[in-house]
């Protein structure tokens, strides 16, 4: 079939999409987008997590034929091209980034949390960001960036 | 293999009567699974995405109406008040990703018995509303699965939605698993008190084929309950009476062993579970009484 989306601000057609396929195919394979990644495709890991119409979703259980019409933001779409989201530099500052794999779907988990939360306690951050596992197990350092973006969304730095 | 994405309810039904193999899907968390892993080869995928209204939730006549597409988050939110068992349920399912999509209607469909959504259902009195193009059939919670991922839904059916009476005493879910989220239940419980109808409301999880009622433990809480006049005087249960419900809900599961849990494991957990849970249900009903 053939698919119009909006992925970062940006109308797109994609022809041949198949029935079965997934939202996260549609994006790494047929857009080109690796930025979000591939690893489970069954929910359990977070890297794959973008926005649909402004909600937090795992793009490999969405089939791309339910995000026809629909508007897709992947971490690409966070800041303007040779820009860092207020979330992604927090991560750098803090040292929350290892081998870097997990760090797309978290940044997004961290910006959909910091948008509902602008000042989460350590227990609202860790069910927020229960979906995303870390296999570098680096979680005390994302914890510190979270309150890092947080900081600076309270100093109205945050936003996009 | 066809992708279709019915524009309102009459299409949807329309389309299901046409493609009997073909595979519905709402919020997608359990059928992307399958679909990504070429377990399932359907014909057809029917995305309910775009059905308007199907994710309504409404009260009428202390009943309340949740539409089928009704996402865990908005179960989460919505039902502290009316629902409170399937909104702490709900909090349990995988991670904020997985419940902005996955669906309390996917839950009943995909009939895992170990659904976290499924036991509160039970425990609440719940019917379950489905419907083909020759009409619309309510059927009550527990006569809806007839095995494990197995339902008495027909190949024309749909589910629209559930029903159930808006909770007029306390209600409680309690569920083990090896983390405190991502987990499907090693085995879970429900539990739902009813003041107005004077009766006891259970629901196990993920510990038998299907969703279990402890119809044993809630007849013997009723009678505690009833003959030592304590629904209009609440006063704190016996260590006794706690025990022996706990122990008939260890005797109405009916678990196995599998990857997830032994079947020893399950009726122990089971046990300290139904403690907690009239702990808690019956500590808030001494509290606040009914509503």
């Amino acid at each position: 079939m053939r698919l119009h989306l909006t992925v970062n601000g940006e109308p797109r057609a994609v022809d041949d999409v198949g029935a079965d396929e997934s939202l996260l195919s549609l994006l790494r394979d047929r857009i080109g987008l690796a930025g979000t990644k591939n690893a489970c495709e069954q929910g359990e890991c977070g890297s794959c997590s973008v926005y649909l119409d402004g909600t937090l979703v795992c793009s490999c259980l969405v089939l791309a034929g339910q995000a026809a019409d629909r508007d897709v933001v992947t971490v690409e779409g966070l800041a303007p091209p040779g820009t860092l989201d207020p979330v992604q530099q927090a991560f750098i500052s803090a040292g929350a980034v290892q081998c870097g794999f997990c760090t797309p779907g978290l940044v997004l988990a961290v910006d959909d949390l910091i948008r509902r939360v602008p000042d989460p306690s350590d227990e609202q951050i860790r069910e927020a960001l229960a979906g995303n596992l870390c296999r570098c197990t680096g979680y005390q350092k994302i914890i510190d960036a979270v309150h890092l973006a947080a900081e600076g969304a309270g100093n109205g730095h945050h936003g996009h | 293999m066809d992708f279709l994405q019915p524009k309102s309810w009459a299409e949807a039904l329309e389309a299901r009567a046409a493609l009997p193999g073909g595979l519905p899907v709402a919020g997608g968390t359990d059928v992307l699974v399958a679909l990504n892993f070429r377990r399932r080869h359907p014909p057809a995928i029917i995305d309910l995405g775009r059905v308007p209204g199907l994710d309504e939730v409404s009260a009428d006549d202390g009943w309340l109406r949740i539409g089928a597409a009704t996402t865990y988050d908005r179960l989460m939110t919505a039902l502290p008040a009316d629902f409170p068992a399937l909104a702490l349920a709900a909090r349990t399912v995988g991670s904020p990703q997985i419940r902005h999509r996955g669906t309390i209607g996917g839950n009943l469909g995909t009939a895992s018995p170990a659904g976290d959504a499924l036991p509160p259902l039970l425990a609440a009195g719940a019917q379950i509303e489905v419907a083909s193009r020759a009409g619309t059939r309510r059927i009550a919670a527990p006569d809806f699965f007839t095995g494990p991922k197995r339902t008495v839904l027909a190949p024309d059916e749909l589910i629209s939605a559930v029903h159930v009476p808006r909770a007029r005493g306390p209600q409680q879910f309690a569920k083990v698993g090896p983390r405190n989220a991502m987990v499907i239940a090693v085995c879970s419980l429900a539990l739902a008190l009813h003041p107005d109808h004077r009766r006891v409301g259970t629901g196990i999880g993920s510990s038998g084929p299907v969703p279990l009622a402890a119809t044993e433990a809630e007849r013997f809480l009723e009678g505690v309950l009833s003959a030592e006049g304590l629904w209009d005087a609440p006063r704190p249960l016996s260590a006794s009476v706690r025990a022996d419900f706990a122990r008939f809900v260890t005797i109405a599961a009916r678990p196995v062993d599998d990857v997830r849990g032994t079947a020893a494991y399950r009726t122990e957990a089971l046990r300290v579970l139904a403690g907690r849970v009239l702990d808690w249900a019956w500590a808030d009903y001494c509290r606040t009484g009914a509503r």
